[in-house]
């Protein structure tokens, strides 16, 4: 492996300052599950990393009873994630992404923030938190500010970070009561296995009715980046929730995904799971939301 | 480049080292202190084989960092049988013909391991699962479940 200097800061202040200093020949690390494989690939070669893992406050998970806000650490894992009983009643879309990343050992090491950051099409823990319509804190040298996450990604591993900047926090705005959601990674293997397709949908429901108010129907591998599918969105909202209307969605989103051929899978079939599981996750989101509402 | 500090317990010894920065946790553990049970597999968190616990989680040790490790307490499969009595896991491992090569058994024992430290009344389920990030390319799955599942069997039977 390429030889390194390892730097432990412990405040966002001195990891930034410290990332400034070196240039571009220093990098962050966090759990380490892709950027040291990449380092002993050759493909990233820093002369500085960064660990982020020893700075205060970053791994915790809290959710604001009053408010309703859900605030994810950028360094919490996938494991802690996988384990939050929070997470498996009140966001369990979240729950059924997470619980399928890499293997136990990565999940206990790889955090949330480097899923993100890592920007691959793929990134099973980005699109959950798209149909949740989460927003990143973002923290360099100018001070903190926030993004959407949707639009954080602008291409295989881009993102609108600039050099030196952390994510710091994903910011899980409240949820309306009627709110169901579900994600659902589509591939050939259980354990170490980058999704053909990854599917999540959320729905809310208007009170007394199975009527649409809010759709978010988020792919992974669909794109370049993690995308929205905005006209099936549109379609759904006002409409009757039914695997009829869910159907059409699905048929909507195929159309809209930019889905292509790979090894992994071709891009004709990509489409066809589009549209068969944009409608199995519509109908888990109404079978969520009535298990919420028989608690 | 220089090398900096370790403070870190392994298999229940304390160590003070010096190491390069850029040594994985497996290097370290194989090549500086000859404790060579963590096996080199694919060595890009895939096969599991170098699977070791951190503070009672398994970790990749080849994607580990020996740095990442400072303070915290390693266990290897070298650590694992307690006064020259095996751990009731190896044990299982081999009533149960578990092991056929041996190169993953390392890994599945402590990724076994760290699953009933979380969990000792894991079923068949939740072992499969845990396991699933390793491979074993003698294919000897279906072994090395039993052996795993005996061992939640019996803990259930003493009690």
């Amino acid at each position: 492996m390429k030889k390194f200097k390892y730097l432990i800061p412990k405040t966002l202040d001195e990891a930034v300052s410290l990332h400034q200093s070196h240039g571009g020949s220093a990098m962050y690390v966090a759990g380490g599950t892709d950027v040291i494989v990449k380092i002993t690939s050759g493909k990233l070669a820093p002369d500085y990393l960064i660990s982020l893992k020893h700075i205060d406050g970053q791994s915790q998970l809290e959710l604001n009873t009053e408010t309703g806000v859900f605030c994810i650490g950028g360094l919490v894992t996938h494991r802690t994630l996988e384990m939050s009983s929070v997470i498996r009643l009140q966001y369990p879309i979240i729950h059924d992404a997470v619980q399928r990343i890499g293997s136990t050992q990565i999940r206990n090491v790889a955090t949330i923030g480097g899923n993100l950051v890592n920007a691959v099409p793929s990134a099973d823990g980005a699109i959950p938190l798209i149909a949740l319509d989460a927003r990143l804190n973002i923290y360099g040298s100018t001070g903190e500010r926030s993004v959407d996450l949707i639009h954080f990604f602008q291409g295989p591993g881009q993102t609108v970070l600039d050099r030196g900047e952390i994510v710091t926090k994903i910011i899980v705005p409240k949820q309306s009561k009627r709110t169901g959601a579900a994600y659902q990674k589509f591939g050939r293997r259980a354990a170490m296995e980058l999704p053909l397709i990854g599917v999540g949908v959320l729905i809310i429901l208007e009170e007394g009715s199975n009527r649409c108010a809010k759709a978010r129907i988020a792919l992974g591998v669909a794109a370049p980046t993690p995308i929205r599918t905005l006209s099936a969105e549109r379609y759904l909202v006002g409409r009757e929730i039914t695997e009829d209307t869910l159907n059409e969605a699905g048929k909507l989103a195929a159309e809209e995904s930019r889905v292509r051929d790979s090894v992994r899978g071709l891009a004709w079939y990509r489409r066809e799971m589009v549209a068969v599981l944009v409608q199995r996750m519509g109908m888990k989101c109404l079978q969520r939301i009535k298990e919420s509402e028989g608690r | 480049m220089n090398k900096q500090s370790l403070e870190i317990i392994i298999n229940g010894e304390k160590y003070s080292l010096a190491v390069e920065p850029n040594r994985t946790l497996l290097e370290m553990l194989r090549d500086d202190l000859e404790l060579t049970g963590a096996k080199e597999g694919c060595g890009e968190g895939v096969c599991g084989s170098c699977t070791v616990l951190m503070d009672g989680k398994p970790v990749r040790s080849c994607l580990t960092l020996a740095l990442e490790a400072s303070g915290s307490h390693v266990t290897t499969v070298e650590g694992l049988a307690q006064h020259g009595e095996l751990d009731p896991l190896q044990q299982s491992f081999i009533d149960h013909g578990a092991v056929q090569c041996g190169f993953c058994t390392s890994g599945m024992l402590m990724g076994a391991k760290g699953l009933l430290l979380e969990n000792p009344h894991a079923g068949a389920k939740e072992i499969r699962n845990s396991l699933s990030g390793h491979i074993c390319r003698c294919t000897g799955y279906t072994k090395i479940v039993e052996a795993v599942e005996s061992v939640v069997e019996s803990s259930k039977e003493k009690r």
